[in-house]
């Protein structure tokens, strides 16, 4: 890239943006616009509008009442579920990976090497793969249509985030960690006081791909929770595309499509900077 | 204060590397002891296993009359300032100051201090002592403006002091320090020298220091520990050391530049010996015992001069001139010699002409083994 003149790396970077962000544009304009020229668009009768001629802001109130049998309550309770689960996910999985990271880089004990392996190999299993033995543990264990299935596992750890926090604490000096021990803390006040604040670019990495992934996650929410008020954004999302996919209420689909994918945008940006030094301190690559 | 004993001490890692063996040692209170040795001697493992950062494989470490090998490092009553500081990076200074007390402190738990107003009130009022402690000490290191900085905003000297600062407010038994000034550049290394003898004087407090530096050993110590190989090979006063070192270890590693060696044979006269070399000859001091057929002796440079006809004689290599004096490399037969001579003499010296040294006022004889023997 070195090469490359200045204005080449610029254009070709705006090119990509064009690339990448229009599908969020074209989702802007079609959720604004009328009903009929929504599905104009869609079918391509009506080429596409760089904006909508008359905006029909209207059209997001609309959608988010008319998500679920209720006006309104539809959308509410799948935005607390959503909300309730991803927290207690995010939480479960910064805590636990970033404790069993910190075992794995400073502790030392028999069977360490051995059980990091088996752990990265974990890695290499599908999803797919674990979901009916899963479903038989939890049935099992009488959670079904409860939340715990969802949120208990991530206080057991995430085999590539524990990964990622091992390798980035590697990096932090021993005496610091001697300096706490001198100071009088034990190894769960070293982790807490010293370690985790230390680690804030890798927690940033890790909460911003828990969050976006919890929030989107579809699969899980439709295999534990069945009732119709247990539902999260992603599944009452899809409840919404069955009842209103067709071209005449495609700019309430897009709208409603909108406003799920509104925190994740929302949360990147917050966590731009810690994210972007995170990935620049190699603390994916190790 | 507190005094420091180790009987016997020694470390062996798994694999059976043995990293340090039979260390004896007495730390008297209130002494400044220096640990001084190269890079894997067993210098910074002692240190370690006196701090409790590395266990005891053998013998015992005591702490103001109390045996600490099983007891955690916060419960020793120590303080360690590292190489690297070790200073918490997302902590301001006076934070990293405070950091150990706060831990310490009896009334800790935050959330019975907003139940119970006295028991909130006995917690304001530690943490007042607290921040107290750390203005003292802050005060007497110079660091009060820089209390609420990062770290990060720091040189090097001012990082120094903050982790000097964070022990000092501990007010241990007993100091740590670990190559405390190794990461400085010479001259700030210098000023802190000082700062820190003036700052055990005025605390009178049992500190422990290690260094590979022997000028800093020099500088700072009221007693020296040289170590080699994991063992100790003399405990001494500067000038013992540089006086009466008793092996040529420790005469090579003490003093700069470093002693000169001869080694020869040696010729029995009677009660007399004489070392007889390549280039000559010289009758060793009265006293020395030999019981070996090779021998060495020693010369410290600074003890080497010029003059018209001597024992030493050969052609000036190199002059290098320090200021009030300069270092002359003369090649003899067989044996390179340095002499530290005053730079009015060295001035009247010219790279490639001959020279006579004459015979130093002290001589130290090393035997076959390289014991001292004089």
């Amino acid at each position: 890239m070195k090469s490359l003149r200045p204005w080449f790396q610029s254009a070709l970077l705006a090119a990509g943006s064009v690339v990448f962000l229009f599908p969020l544009w074209w989702m802007v304009v079609v959720s604004l616009e009328t009903p009929k020229r929504a599905g104009a668009a869609m079918t391509g009768q009506d080429g596409v509008a760089l904006w909508p001629a008359d905006p029909q802001w209207g059209n997001y109130a609309e959608a988010l009442a008319e998500m679920g049998s209720e006006p309104w309550v539809g959308f509410v309770n799948a935005l607390a579920n959503s909300i309730v689960v991803t927290t207690l996910v995010v939480i479960g999985t910064v805590l636990s990976s970033s404790l069993v990271g910190f075992a794995f880089a400073r502790l030392r004990w028999r069977g360490r090497g051995v059980l990091f392996t088996l752990m990265l190999a974990t890695m290499m299993l599908p999803g797919q793969v674990t979901l009916i033995p899963l479903f038989l543990l939890f049935r099992g264990l009488g959670w079904i249509d409860t939340i715990l299935p969802l949120a208990v596992p991530a206080f057991f750890g995430n085999a590539f985030f524990i990964f990622m926090y091992r390798q980035f604490i590697l990096q932090i000096p021993e005496s610091l960690v001697e300096a706490a021990k001198v100071d009088g803390h034990g190894w769960l006040g070293i982790w807490w006081t010293v370690i985790l604040p230390l680690c804030r670019p890798v927690t940033a990495i890790c909460a911003v791909f828990t969050f976006i992934g919890t929030w989107n996650d579809f699969m899980g929410p439709l295999v534990y929770l069945h009732a119709e008020e247990q539902s999260t954004l992603a599944v009452a999302l899809n409840s919404f595309r069955n009842q209103y996919g067709g071209l005449d209420d495609v700019h309430l689909l897009m709208a409603a499509s909108l406003v799920t994918m509104l925190p994740c945008i929302l949360l990147f940006i917050a966590a731009q900077r810690q994210f972007v030094e995170g990935l620049a301190r190699g603390a994916v690559k190790g | 204060m507190a005094e420091v004993i180790l009987k016997s001490v020694g470390k062996v890692y798994p694999g059976g590397m043995r990293a340090v063996q039979g260390v004896d040692l007495h730390v008297r209170h209130g002494e400044f002891i220096v640990l001084v040795g190269p890079s894997g001697c067993g210098k910074s493992t002692t240190l370690r296993m006196v701090a409790g950062l590395e266990e005891i494989s053998e013998g015992a470490i005591s702490i103001g009359g109390r045996v600490v090998n099983d007891i955690a490092p916060s419960e020793r009553d120590i303080a360690m300032v590292f190489q690297n500081y070790a200073l918490y990076p997302h902590m301001t200074v006076g934070r990293n100051m405070a950091f150990g007390l706060e831990r310490r402190r009896r009334h800790g738990s935050l959330l019975r201090s907003l139940l119970s107003p006295a028991y909130a009130a006995e917690r304001r009022a530690e943490s007042a002592r607290i921040q107290a402690r750390v203005d003292e000490a802050a005060g007497l290191l110079g660091l009060r403006p820089l209390l609420q900085r990062m770290p990060r905003e720091l040189s090097g000297g001012q990082r120094q002091r903050v982790a000097v600062g964070r022990a000092i407010v501990r007010d241990p038994a007993v100091f740590l320090f670990d190559e405390p000034l190794s990461n400085l550049d010479a001259k700030l290394r210098g000023e802190m020298r000082t700062e820190l003898r003036i700052l055990h004087r005025r605390l009178g407090a049992t500190m422990m220091y290690v260094t590979h530096d022997q000028e800093e050993a020099m500088g700072l110590a009221d007693r020296i520990v040289v170590m080699k190989d994991g063992l100790v090979q003399q405990i001494g006063s500067p000038s013992e050391l540089y006086d009466r070192p008793v092996n040529r270890f420790v005469a090579s590693f003490i003093g700069t530049p470093t002693m000169n060696f001869i080694e020869g044979d040696v010729e029995r006269d009677g009660n007399a010996h004489a070392l007889r070399w390549a280039g000559g000859r010289i009758t060793l001091p009265a006293g020395t015992t030999l019981t070996t057929a090779r021998a060495a002796i020693g010369i410290r440079p600074d003890t080497l001069a010029p003059v018209a006809d001597g024992p030493f004689r050969g052609t000036v290599q190199s002059i290098e001139f320090l200021g009030d004096r300069a270092d002359v490399l003369i090649e003899t037969s067989g044996v390179r010699l340095n002499a530290r001579v005053p730079t009015d003499s060295a001035r009247a010296m010219r790279e490639g002409a001959s020279i006579a040294l004459g015979m130093p006022s002290v001589v130290h004889v090393f035997d076959g083994d390289g014991q001292r023997a004089s």
